[in-house]
């Protein structure tokens, strides 16, 4: 009687995993992907039939675990560098194409007192006028949003007298909500996540000026043994239809060469 | 190859979490070993949650709790002219609470093992509640506050995820030895990362094994000073 139960509870332990077995892939995509890749994917569903489980996070994590054995199979980095590193690995089915490219955006919450401007010459005056206390970008040692962010600030000329306010992020979302939090003055983050409507409803936004940074450019692939539905949706993203998407939603358009 | 900035940072931030929880972990520890009054299971409860709650939900509450428009981020603020949050005294508020079951948990297991006979002979001998506390249960005690303030020493050095939540990674000010080391290895640093890594787990164990040894030495000289087998 006994082991019956027991053999009972094993299934049922089991049944989970049976029905998981139905071919939904799952993919990676980077945390500043998240409200500009849902809209893809209902696109893509509405054609194709096929839904996909996504998993949002930083690429550095996801380059590691992909490395490890982890079971997804495409791969929606926030920049290059990360993919390229799996395809010299060899777990690729290719070298990847470029589906977009990244802006930033000073982003600040609506009573902060700083003037916004894509030069960011409202941000000289607030620091001048000591009225900037904190200051948020994503880490630059490893996020690529912060490492532009960076950029921008020493090519304007910001980042000595700044240095000692930076807030960092531990990815580009955390930067975010740290900048709106009303804790700091303001930050410097990616354009996408800043436009979407939850974060631009109370805040104010400003596209930074693209001489003063290089084009984030992100890089998706394949990974070795990626099903049809996966490689239905890698096609799909660089479809012109896709990539309209994502243009509207705050990246730059790719030529979709490599 | 090793962040010493964010290990000193690291350090200090241990040090005063002990320094003010050591008066607030004898105070609750006695209060909880001796003491019946209504409620004393949810104050239990209470002290124990940081052992439960994954720190992503004590994070969230102190960004919000001490964030600039927050009640208590303005009072800091109008006292200090600088923000809580993402100081390293916003650290230490954070590191204060999650460290409070660590440090009075020890405590009052120590307190509860005290015979109440020896402290009815401390009354009958005169002795005011201080002078008692002084002389006759804190020498008793003592192993308790020994492993009291280690183990929140070294959970201080440990505590991730809530730092990772309201610290902001600032150097010299919240960019504890933990940060550095997830820093490097979302860097692919390894080579550091490892080197912090392999001292903060030697550090570790040393701390903990010092404890128990030291606990379990003292155990033994209390029982035999006690009689109690």
């Amino acid at each position: 009687m006994r082991i019956q139960w027991l053999t009972l509870y094993c299934i049922a332990l089991l049944l989970p995993m049976a029905l998981q077995a139905d071919q939904i892939p799952r993919i990676a995509a980077a945390s500043s992907l998240q409200f500009a890749l849902p809209k893809v994917l209902i696109e893509f569903k509405q054609q194709t039939g096929h839904s996909v489980r996504v998993t949002f996070g930083s690429s550095g994590n996801f380059r590691r675990q992909i490395i490890q054995g982890a079971p997804f199979e495409l791969f929606l980095s926030a920049n290059e560098s990360y993919v390229n590193a799996l395809v010299d690995l060899g777990l690729t089915v290719d070298s990847g194409i470029i589906y977009a490219q990244g802006r930033i955006a000073l982003i600040a919450p609506n009573n902060s007192p700083l003037k916004m401007d894509k030069d960011l010459n409202g941000l000289r005056q607030a620091l001048d006028k000591n009225e900037i206390s904190r200051f948020a970008i994503a880490n630059p040692d490893h996020a690529p949003y912060g490492r532009a962010a960076r950029e921008a600030l020493k090519k304007l000329g910001l980042w000595n007298d700044i240095q000692s306010f930076i807030v960092k992020g531990e990815n580009a979302s955390q930067a975010t909500q740290f900048a709106i939090s009303g804790s700091t003055q303001g930050g410097i983050v990616p354009y996408a996540l800043a436009i979407s409507p939850v974060i631009a409803r109370s805040n104010q936004v400003v596209l930074i000026a693209q001489s003063s940074h290089q084009l984030i450019g992100q890089k998706m692939v394949l990974m070795s043994g990626a099903g049809n539905v996966a490689r239905q949706l890698y096609d799909f993203i660089g479809q012109p239809q896709a990539q309209a998407i994502l243009t509207q939603l705050g990246y730059q358009g790719t030529s979709m060469n490599q | 190859m090793m962040d010493t900035t964010a290990l000193i940072l690291s350090l200090k931030l241990a040090f005063w979490t002990c320094l003010i929880l050591c008066p607030v972990a004898i105070f609750f520890g006695r209060l909880l070993a001796w003491k019946q009054f209504a409620g004393k299971a949810w104050l239990e409860a209470l002290i124990a949650l940081p052992l439960v709650l994954p720190p992503t939900v004590l994070g969230f509450y102190l960004l919000l709790g001490m964030g600039a428009s927050s009640p208590l981020g303005q009072f800091y603020f109008s006292l200090t002219g600088h923000h809580l949050v993402f100081s390293f005294d916003g650290l230490l508020v954070a590191s204060v609470i999650f460290n409070l079951p660590f440090a009075i948990q020890p405590m009052q297991r120590a307190f509860e093992a005290i015979p109440t006979n020896i402290r009815e002979a401390a009354w009958c001998c005169g002795l005011s509640r201080f002078e008692s506390l002084w002389r006759i249960e804190l020498p008793l005690a003592w192993p308790g506050a020994v492993s009291a303030l280690a183990l929140t020493f070294a959970h201080t050095l440990g505590e991730f995820g809530v730092v990772l939540m309201v610290g902001g990674s600032i150097e010299g000010e919240t960019k504890t030895i933990a940060i550095s080391i997830y820093d490097r290895v979302q860097a692919f640093d390894n080579t550091t990362a490892g080197t912090m890594s392999a001292f903060l787990l030697v550090f570790s164990l040393m701390t903990i094994g010092f404890v128990y040894r030291l606990t379990y030495r003292r155990r033994q000289q209390v029982r035999s000073m006690t009689g109690d087998k």
